[in-house]
This record gives C-alpha cells, sequence and structure tokens, in this order.
C-alpha cells in the first residue's frame, strides 16, 4: 500500500452505519434537477440554542419527480434527558409520552440511513443541520455530508426583481406557506413541517422553472 | 412507527366514497400508501394510450381536467375534478391503456392511491363494491350521468371521433306555431307578430304540415303587391315542409338545411311530412345549441352563477377563435369579439365575488385590467394582470377599507384563475396590497413613476400605462388619467427612459437575415415572437401615444392608426406597424392554438417556406420605428 496523505474518512471505530454513510458520498454524479430525489426535514427541539438544546423528533418526506410517497417518509421520536416545560407548548412532545421513542444513536442511525447521500431541503435549514451535527458530534461522530437547501433563502431569490426591494429579512415557514398558499396543517411536528417544507420547496422550483433560471448552481448556492 | 402524513391523508380520504364506507383502520392502510403528487397548470398525469399504472387518483387542491383526444390530436374537455374527486379507476379495473388524458387545470395535489391496497382494505366492504359497479355500470357511458351519480370514476367514454356537440339531439321548438290551411295570409301575419316568431307553419285537418310561410315569404308575395293581404296561406306558402324525426342530431339537421337551401326544418311524429308536426326546429337554434357564436357564449357567462360554468364557456370562445382563424376572419375582429368575452368574464367574476362577500363595498371602487387585457389584445388564455382603486376614505378606515377590497380582489383572481387566466407571475394583481390602493395612493404611485424614472419604474409603467376600466366607477379613472397626462407634461426624462426601453430588443433578424432565436433555457433554438416581435411594437406605440396625449385608445394597432392619423408624414411607417403587429397577434394566436399552450415561442423548423417569409416581412416596420423613435427622443445610441 502507498503512502496516503489523505485524511482517513472515518475512524476505525465508528458504527457500521456511519462507515456506509460517508462511503455513499465516494461517487456522487448529479441528474437533472427533475430526476433527482430530495429529502425535505425539519426537526423539534428543546429550544434554540444548539449546545444546550436537544433534538426531540426529527420528521423527512422524500420527493422526487414532483410526488411524495406517504410510505416512504420518516418520522423518529428521540428519548432526551433534557426536557425544557417551556417548548411543550410549541411542539406538544412530553417528556415521557406515549408514542415511542428511541435513543440518540438510533436516531441518526435511522436518520443516516433514510437520507443517504441525498440532498436535503429544510427551512432555516442552517439551525435544523446544526442541530443535526451537534446532535452527530455528542455521540462521536463526523458531520453531515449532504449538500442542503434552505427553502428560506431560495424564496428570497426566486422573488420577482420588482419585489426584490421589498423582501424581508426572516421568512418564517408560516410566511412561506401563506404567500405560495400552501394549506397550514400539523404545524410544529416535524415530519408536517417537513411535508409543508417539501411543499413551498415544490411551488419555488415551479416559479423558477417557469422563469427558466433553474439549474444546480442557482439551486444550492443558497 | 407513527407517521402523522399518512393520518393527514386519511382524515382528507374519509369526507369523500367511497372512502367514507371504509373504516377508520382500513383507511390508514390506504393512507400509508398513497402518493402525493404536487402538479403544476399543465403538468399531465397520464396520457391517452399510457398503459395503466397501479394508481387511481383523487384531487387533494385544485383541478384537474380529463381531455378526450380527437383523431387530429386537438383535446376536447370531458370533466374537470375538483377536491374530493376520483378519477382513473377504470383502465385499472377493465386492464385498459387510458382512454383520456388528463392535464393539471391549475396548480394541484393529487393523491394517487394504490389500487391493490384499495382492493384489498375495501373487498369484504360490500357497499364500497356496490358503489364502484353502479358508478362503472350505469355512467360509464355517459359522462353526464356520471357528473349526477356523484362525479364518481368518469374517465371512460365511447370512442366519438368526432365533436360530441354535433350528435347531440337538436333543441327544437317544442310548442310550434301553425295555422289551418283555410286561413288568411293576415291571421297568418298576426299570429306571427304576437308570437313573435318568424316563420309558421301551414297545417292540414290532421295536424300535417303542409306549407311554411317566413317572413321573407310575406317581404316578397304580399309587399310587392303579388297577391292581397287576405289571399288564403296556400298561395303564399312554400311547400312542401322539409321534415325532420324527433330525436334528430344537430349534424343531420343542420345538412338538411344546407341541402335544401332552408333555414326551417319542421319536426314530426315519424319524421315524414304525413305525421303530426310536433316542432320547429330553426337555424337559430342549431346556431345556438353549438354555441359557437359569441352571443349566446356572452349570454352564457352573463348567467353563469359559478366558475365552472364561465370556465366551460371561456372555452367554448378558444373553438370560436379557431373556427374564425380557419375562416380568415379578420383579426380585428377576432380581438374584439374575444376582449368582449374576457371583459364579461372578468364582470362576471367580480360580480360573483360581491356576492360571497360579507357586505357591499363600502366605497365606490374601479376595476382595471391592465397589460395584454388592458390593451383588449389577449386571445389566448394568458397571465391576468389587474389592479383595483377605490375612492379615498379617512386615514382611520384605510385599512380596513384597503382590507376588504382586498379580499375581494382574491375572490375574483382565484375565479379567474380558475377560468383559466393564470396568476400573474410577478403577482401585479388586485389581491396584492400594492396594486390596490385608493385614488390618491395610485396618483403618488403614477407620478413617482413618472417624475422619478428609474429601471423598475419602467418596467413597472409599461404593464400599468395599459389600463381599462372594466367594472366599477367611471369617475375615477378619469381623475386618474388627467392625472398622469398632467405629470406627462412635465417630463421628458420618462419618455427617454420608456424610449430606451422600447428600442433595447432589436428587429429580430440577424446579419445574414436568419431569425434571432433564443440561446439558451428550455425553449433554446426557438423564436420568441412575444418578446422579440410583439412587445417592442407595443413598446413604441404606448410611448408614442403617450408623448402625443392621445387617450383612450389601447390596442396597439389602433394606436398606430391613430398615429398615422396625426403625423401624416409618417402615415407608411404606422400604417405598416399597424399591419404588423395584426399579422404577428394572428400567428401568435394560430401557433398558441396548434400548439394548445404558450403561444410565445415557434419553433421555426415546423414553419413553411411561406410562413417565415410572411414572418420576416413584419419585422420590417420594426427597424423603421425604432430608428424614428431614436431620433425623436433623441437617444445616442452610443451612449
Amino acid at each position: 500500500m502507498g503512502f496516503n496523505w489523505f485524511k482517513k474518512k472515518y475512524k476505525d471505530t465508528h458504527p457500521q452505519f456511519w462507515k456506509d454513510y460517508v462511503d455513499r458520498f465516494d461517487s456522487i454524479s448529479k441528474a437533472a434537477i427533475s430526476d433527482t430525489r430530495f429529502i425535505a426535514f425539519d426537526t423539534e427541539t428543546t429550544g434554540f440554542n444548539k449546545i444546550k438544546d436537544r433534538i426531540l423528533s426529527i420528521g423527512a418526506v422524500s420527493i422526487k419527480h414532483k410526488t411524495i410517497e406517504v410510505n416512504n417518509t420518516l418520522e423518529l421520536f428521540v428519548y432526551q434527558k433534557v426536557f425544557n416545560p417551556d417548548s411543550v407548548k410549541i411542539h406538544g412532545i412530553l417528556k415521557t409520552g406515549h408514542v415511542q421513542k428511541h435513543t440518540e444513536m438510533e436516531a441518526i442511525e435511522s436518520f443516516l440511513n433514510y437520507i443517504q447521500n441525498t440532498i436535503l431541503i429544510a427551512h432555516h435549514s442552517a439551525f435544523d443541520y446544526g442541530m443535526i451535527n451537534q446532535m452527530l458530534s455528542r455521540n462521536g461522530l463526523g458531520t453531515l455530508k449532504n449538500e442542503c437547501i434552505d427553502t428560506g433563502v431560495l424564496f428570497a431569490k426566486s422573488k420577482h426583481i420588482i419585489y426584490r426591494d421589498t423582501l424581508k429579512k426572516h421568512y418564517t415557514l408560516d410566511d412561506l406557506c401563506t404567500e405560495l398558499n400552501v394549506p397550514i396543517v400539523d404545524r410544529h411536528t416535524a415530519t408536517g413541517d417537513a411535508l409543508l417544507t417539501a411543499m413551498v420547496y415544490l411551488k419555488i422550483i415551479a416559479r423558477l422553472d417557469k422563469r427558466q433560471n433553474l439549474n444546480w448552481s442557482y439551486l444550492l448556492n443558497t | 412507527m407513527s407517521n402523522s402524513i399518512a393520518d393527514r391523508v386519511s382524515n382528507f380520504l374519509k369526507e369523500y366514497p367511497p372512502f367514507n364506507m371504509l373504516q377508520k383502520k382500513l383507511l390508514l392502510e390506504i393512507a400509508l400508501k398513497v402518493n402525493i403528487i404536487y402538479m403544476e397548470k399543465g403538468d399531465v398525469l397520464y396520457k391517452k394510450d399510457d398503459p395503466f399504472s397501479d394508481f387511481f387518483y383523487m384531487v387533494r387542491n385544485g383541478s384537474v381536467c380529463l381531455y378526450h383526444l380527437n383523431a387530429d390530436e386537438s383535446l376536447r374537455l370531458v370533466n374537470i375534478n375538483d377536491g374530493g374527486d376520483v378519477f382513473g379507476v377504470r383502465p385499472l379495473i377493465t386492464k385498459e391503456n387510458y382512454k383520456l388524458t388528463a392535464i393539471a387545470n391549475e396548480e394541484s395535489i393529487v393523491y394517487a392511491i394504490p389500487i391493490n391496497t384499495f382492493e384489498a382494505a375495501s373487498k369484504n366492504n360490500l357497499n364500497v363494491y356496490k358503489y364502484l359497479v353502479t358508478a362503472l355500470a350505469s355512467s360509464a357511458y355517459d359522462p353526464y350521468t356520471a357528473e349526477e351519480n356523484s362525479r364518481i370514476f368518469v374517465d371512460y367514454l365511447p370512442d366519438y371521433s368526432n365533436d360530441v356537440v354535433n350528435f347531440q339531439t337538436a333543441n327544437y321548438t317544442k310548442n310550434p306555431i301553425y295555422c289551418p290551411a283555410e286561413a288568411t295570409l293576415k291571421n297568418a301575419a298576426i299570429k306571427m307578430s304576437k308570437f313573435k316568431i318568424g316563420c309558421i307553419i301551414v297545417v292540414n285537418d290532421n295536424i300535417n304540415p303542409v306549407g311554411i310561410i317566413t317572413n321573407s315569404d310575406i317581404k316578397n308575395k304580399i309587399a310587392t303587391g303579388q297577391y292581397p293581404i287576405n289571399t288564403k296561406v296556400t298561395n303564399v306558402m312554400s311547400a312542401p315542409v322539409i321534415t325532420g324525426k324527433k330525436n334528430l342530431t344537430l349534424a343531420d339537421g343542420q345538412l338538411k338545411m344546407i341541402k335544401h337551401g332552408i333555414n326551417h326544418l319542421g319536426i314530426t311524429e315519424d319524421g315524414s311530412p304525413n305525421s303530426k308536426l310536433v316542432g320547429v326546429l330553426s337555424h337559430h337554434d342549431v346556431i345556438t345549441t353549438l354555441g359557437n357564436n359569441p352571443t349566446s357564449i356572452l349570454k352564457e357567462i352573463k348567467r353563469a352563477e359559478r366558475t365552472k360554468k364561465i370556465r366551460a364557456a371561456r372555452l367554448k370562445a378558444n373553438t370560436l377563435i379557431q373556427s374564425y382563424l380557419n375562416q380568415n376572419i379578420p383579426i380585428t375582429h377576432i380581438i374584439d369579439v374575444i376582449s368582449q368575452i374576457n371583459e364579461a368574464v372578468t364582470i362576471r367574476a367580480i360580480e360573483i365575488a360581491l356576492k360571497k362577500m360579507p357586505a357591499p363595498p363600502p366605497v365606490k371602487f374601479s376595476w382595471f385590467a391592465l397589460g395584454s387585457q388592458g390593451r383588449k389584445e389577449q386571445l389566448l388564455f394568458s397571465d391576468q394582470d389587474n389592479a383595483l382603486v377605490f375612492e379615498d376614505v379617512p386615514k382611520k378606515q384605510y385599512a380596513k377599507t384597503q382590507d376588504y377590497f382586498l379580499q375581494l380582489a382574491k375572490l375574483v383572481t382565484k375565479t379567474l384563475n380558475k377560468v383559466g387566466f393564470e396568476y400573474c407571475e410577478a403577482d401585479m394583481m388586485a389581491s396584492n396590497s400594492n396594486w390596490c390602493k385608493s385614488i390618491s395612493q395610485w396618483k403618488m404611485q403614477f407620478k413617482e413613476w413618472i417624475l422619478k424614472p428609474d429601471e423598475k419604474a419602467v418596467l413597472l409603467s409599461s404593464i400599468f400605462f395599459d389600463y381599462s376600466l372594466i367594472y366599477g366607477d367611471y369617475n375615477l379613472e378619469k381623475e386618474l388619467t388627467n392625472t398622469i397626462y398632467e405629470s406627462l407634461e412635465k417630463t421628458s426624462l420618462f419618455f427617454k427612459y420608456l424610449c430606451t426601453d422600447a428600442i433595447k430588443t432589436p428587429p429580430p433578424l440577424g446579419f445574414f437575415k436568419q431569425f434571432v432565436v433564443e440561446q439558451n433555457g428550455e425553449h433554446k433554438e426557438l423564436f420568441n415572437i412575444k418578446k422579440r416581435a410583439l412587445m417592442p411594437l407595443i413598446d413604441a406605440g404606448r410611448l408614442l401615444v403617450l408623448s402625443k396625449q392621445v387617450r383612450g385608445i389601447n390596442s396597439t394597432y389602433q394606436r398606430f392608426e391613430k398615429l398615422a392619423e396625426l403625423e401624416p408624414e409618417n402615415k407608411e411607417l404606422f400604417e405598416s406597424c399597424a399591419y404588423a403587429f395584426k399579422a404577428l397577434l394572428k400567428f401568435k394566436t394560430k401557433q398558441g392554438i396548434l400548439n394548445g399552450e404558450s403561444s410565445k415561442f415557434i419553433d421555426l423548423e415546423k414553419l413553411t417556406k411561406e410562413e417565415k417569409l410572411k414572418l420576416k416581412r413584419c419585422f420590417k416596420p420594426l427597424n423603421g420605428i425604432q430608428e424614428s423613435l431614436k431620433l425623436r427622443f433623441e437617444i445616442n445610441t452610443f451612449m
């Protein structure tokens, strides 16, 4: 074996599912946007502090050919010691509810197996993406390798030129749903929000497609 | 594992048959296997002759149209499925290819439900089974009955190779007016005028038709003095009466009229002249049933109580355009007719919306059409651009008043969208608070655009300056127009901006007299007739009438005709622009009908040599008008 100056992709102590996850990024070829699978995801957390707060639930749906398969969605509840009673009224997840909960490691394994090397979509993705990364590092794993599209940023980009100067700094998912006429249901459950994010994404893409400026660099450089 | 999306899907399904007959647990099993499909307007779900899939469909939001594909590749609307409607079942059960084509009528979300799962879940449910059997057996051959059967499973039709309308039974007058053979002409005429009819049938004692007297018989034979007014009807009548049977189809009726050169058919018990008269079919009846005339379309729109009816009527107008184009009827006439119809559609949409509002409008308002509809040049369905102006109100009430009109506008734009006019991509619609304002606010807005022009102002003016009043208060329009022309007098800079914009797209012929085609994107190698040929003429026409303070003329060709009148020295140029515009618009409309969709892009490969030459000839005046604009508004092209 020759001298390998590349950094090792993973440690030997890493669990197999992590090694599999990382290996999937070795060969990624980009198909046409319309033929590509995307995964929209959302997390419900105990709060907005990336270090202190914890993920309570992860929801994800996959999109391909403008279709969402109900059978192929992900809904995970995570058991956490950290608990913030204030956030319960937002997401409605109790510390010990009757839903089946997983440990962080189990949740990570399911999540990574679900997303594989797909491009992710999230609303204000920095937060959700960051929360997942925190959870990964707490469990001795590396960071997410997937590319991620932020619907908040994408929406601002998609606005017609004459309204650019009236853009808000911060669009909530509710703002987007209202503007794009997506009926709001199941808001503040992870899967519900993931589905709304997926719908919002499809609508923005339709708008961009009509204007013919939809291509990979436009989509990913958010 | 929990799946809250499946819960949500089953919550929707359970509201509609046949799913409302299933238990919650079974429903959830089905919901788990559902695919949620997002469709943009125009997206195709399946096409005729596609092999059957594993799914049938239910509309969640929006609507999906089912079309029958005619032999000549044109589409005929069979049914429109709204929220909760199920379609695409029959091919899965009969294991046949799809017979119809399903296309999203607007932005829609559709549930795809796997038939296997559904069958498994419903197999022991007698009600569901009965429902399916009745729905399929009784209604399958008749979309109209299917509609009554809660409009389920309608996507099967026998393969009519031709237009269904032609084969529907003619709708004739059931209570014919007749007179006995012994009657005098005077009596017959009195009867005709009493019943306001144009013809009367002469019958024998058995009420068998023996002759017919029409207005022209009276004109030709009585008014000329050929017969006295008291003559017997038998002297004046035309005989024999051409007759048809009761279930005569429109096509047959029309054929008989053409063959005999007549306008009326007697309808008798057995179809022969030797049986009892039961009705009269006039040429007018045929025309009205065919519905292919502006008057009946307008009437239909004005009477429409629901969006669906308006949509059906407006769709007829498209067929009308097509037949007009085939008959080479002048494009100016077509424009007039269609803009009348589009206007009627908008007015009706507003009237319906007003009825839905909880209260009458707090103050007077005006609804304006902008862009192509404002110029009255909108032939096919295109984007809707509109704006709303309301009377000034005290500051305290402004927000509340604006809210009322925004709500109204939302209803109207939604209706228009359902009829077929797409939402404006740039959201230039009265439902946007930017474009739904009080008269003072609008005046300020226009002043700002005119006196402080920038790129954005020019972009917006090019749409907003082509406004025409569709509904509401006439004075608001007058006030607004006055403000605009007053402000225009104070500026020359604004015209320079407009001019620069109007000449930014050079004539579409390259150095070697080749067409300039799109270089990239989905429409690569296609010719954009709107951007490269029509818009430059539209922009030039608008700029010139604004600078000449010409009011009230909105359509581009009329603007150029007016300009030719005002400037005899440039008559030739302006007239050629008017001509070119009409020719191009006709071209675009024809292409649009052929392609059944956006007609902006033309595939040059598909044009004949002659068509290409015709098209090229239209570009000549474009060059002329742009050169003349540069001189007129002192634009230095090397700037």
